[in-house]
């Protein structure tokens, strides 16, 4: 990292643009999202469903590829998944023939490294799942899935990780601390940080800045700062401020949807 | 175009989860298993019933035994004969598993290579049909012109009968592609000899269990099958010979080994898929 210019954004994303062939046409999920995340920043992505978070986060992993544009990560394009990265995906995605154990080894067991058990059971511990190691996925609850989903993304401490809804099956409560969770390890330990949230509390209380996309297609309809001390406290949450970009936020989303059907789609949308 | 082509593209729903298709693993594993003693009980008491009553009838209605032997004559044929009979059960065994482990094998290689290439797949599968749907047997008096009355005609009959048993059913586990698992495991830069061996694998197991159970018990038809139709041994030959002497008592002695036979089959790819595939059922 020492030798790194730091003006330059650790993740940069330009021009993203992608179209889904399907049976019924072409479909432009996203269109020339531009963002640009530094080293240890934590970003937010909220948007309306199927407004394309999920395409836009899937080209930064280099799970899949853009139609146009491209993603830099630490000035270097991204043309497929980097070790460096951490994904969580929008569901769980636990393999369900592995136990909570061996779901947690299996990064490392690709990857061809140890696992560290000592920060792997701080991690269970934080999110309360210890002792549920010899479990199966079905024996789990869709929320214990989702905790154990983030513990096995943390597990080998990936320089960036990206989240795709990580908390959406859980209460609010056990919300609050998975997401007082996340901000105690990246303020340990230097993480950059990509989250799609349906939660703009949420978005608010981890995020430096929030992206807001419109709907389909996506596109980059306003960034937020958001420049609350840390780490923060849940009684910012009831300030004015608070108050008020949230609502910002929502007239910037539920603006957005109304006026889609005004908006000519460079690529016509196919039916849904 | 960018320079992220060389990423390959997914054709699955991104971000579609869960599981694909469904359930196949119960059709082996959720059987209806044998819970409580009384059940037990219960199902020794029919057997009871219809042995008792068959041999009940046959004897009031005074029925030839040259038409249906009593249960006690078969149980007394099957304990005086069976020294006799062994060594047929042997030979049959040795063609079941010879035949079978070579038909597997090729089946299960076959499934995995050939579901790799979509295309190669779409090809072949029509071939596989047709391997699947012609009675084997039927290619046994041909076999027997070429390779005699040994143990070749009936291996090779029953490795053609088991191999696209279990391959068309291994074939349907390894398509079973769940872009979600997958894609985790591309997350974590795994090969796709890594793909394969720890996402593709698993996730056709159950189904390699069911191809496995039928093709082994489709192995054993054809096995007992090309025993009748030519060669001096084999359990399919006795089946022939004592028919032809009119020894019913010890022919039905013959069928009720086969239908052991049939049943341990089952029961230990029951045992084996609920062991290692039971997370599906
Ligand atoms: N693999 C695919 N093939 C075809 N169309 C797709 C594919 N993946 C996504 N889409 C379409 O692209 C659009 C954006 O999908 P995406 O999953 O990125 O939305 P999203 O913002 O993550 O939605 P949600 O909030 O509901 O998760 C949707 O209209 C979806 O139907
Ligand atoms: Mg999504």
């Amino acid at each position: 990292m020492t030798g790194e210019n730091t003006d330059q954004p650790k993740l940069r994303v330009k021009n993203a643009t992608k179209v889904y062939q399907t049976r019924s046409g072409d479909l432009l999920a996203i269109d020339r999202c531009s963002v640009d995340i530094r080293a240890g920043e934590i970003v937010s992505i909220v948007g309306p469903s199927g407004c394309g978070k999920t395409t836009l986060l899937w080209s930064m992993s280099g799970l899949h590829g853009l139609t146009a544009g491209e993603v830099l990560l630490g000035g270097k394009p991204v043309t497929g998944p980097n070790p460096e990265i951490g994904m969580v995906f929008q569901e769980a995605n636990l393999l369900p023939w592995r136990n909570l154990d061996a779901n947690i080894n299996f990064p490392f067991e690709i990857k061809g490294t140890r696992p560290d058990r000592v920060w792997i059971d701080e991690l269970l511990n934080r999110v309360g799942l210890e002792g549920f190691g010899g479990r199966f996925p079905r024996e789990l609850s869709g929320g214990m899935q989702q905790r154990a989903a983030l513990v096995r993304a943390l597990s080998y401490k990936p320089s960036v990780l990206l989240m795709d809804e990580p908390f959406g099956a859980l209460d609010a409560f056990t919300r609050e601390e998975m997401n007082r969770l996340v901000e105690e390890i990246w303020l340990d330990t230097p993480t950059t940080i990509v989250l799609i949230t349906h939660s703009i509390e949420e978005a608010i209380f981890l995020s430096d800045r929030i992206v807001v996309l419109s709907s389909r297609p996506g596109r980059v309809a306003n960034i937020y700062d958001v420049n609350f001390p840390r780490p923060r406290s849940l009684e910012i949450m009831s300030t004015k401020e608070v108050f008020d970009l949230t609502n910002a936020i929502k007239r910037e989303i539920v603006g957005k949807q109304q006026s889609r059907f005004a908006q000519p789609a460079a690529v016509q949308p196919a039916a849904e | 175009m960018s320079e992220t082509d060389a990423i390959p593209e997914f054709k699955g729903r991104a971000g579609a989860g869960g599981d694909v298709g469904i359930t196949n693993m119960s059709a082996l594993t959720s059987g209806p298993g044998i819970k409580s003693v009384r059940e037990v009980l219960a199902i020794l008491l029919v057997a009871v019933i219809i042995i008792g009553g068959t041999e009940l009838l046959l004897n009031i209605f005074q029925v030839p035994q040259y038409v249906l032997p009593k249960p006690s004559e078969i149980a007394v044929a099957l304990v005086t004969e069976f020294p006799l009979i062994a060594p047929h059960l042997g030979h049959t065994l040795v063609e079941l598993f010879a035949g079978f482990a070579i038909g597997a094998t090729v089946g299960l290689i076959l499934a995995g290579v050939i579901t790799q290439f979509p295309f190669a797949e779409k090809i072949v599968t029509p071939y596989i049909l047709l391997l699947v749907t012609t009675p084997m047997l039927a290619l046994v008096p041909l076999l027997i012109l070429r390779f005699g009355f040994g143990y070749e005609p009936r291996i090779i009959a029953v490795a053609l009968a088991a191999g696209p048993m279990v391959m068309i059913n291994a074939a349907t586990g390894f398509r079973r592609v769940d872009a979600g698992k997958i894609a985790l495991a591309r997350s974590y830069g795994a090969s796709t000899f890594q793909i394969f061996w720890k996402v593709r694998a698993p996730m056709a197991l159950p189904m390699i269990f069911v191809g496995l159970m039928v093709g082994s018990i489709f192995g054993l038809l054809t096995a007992v099958g090309a025993e009748m139709v030519g060669g001096g041994f084999g359990l399919g030959n006795r089946l022939t010979s004592y028919s032809s002497m009119i020894q019913m008592p010890q022919f039905f002695a013959v069928v009720l080994i086969l239908s052991i036979l049939g049943i341990l089959i089952y029961v230990t790819f029951f045992l084996l898929g609920k062991k290692f595939a039971s997370w599906e059922a």
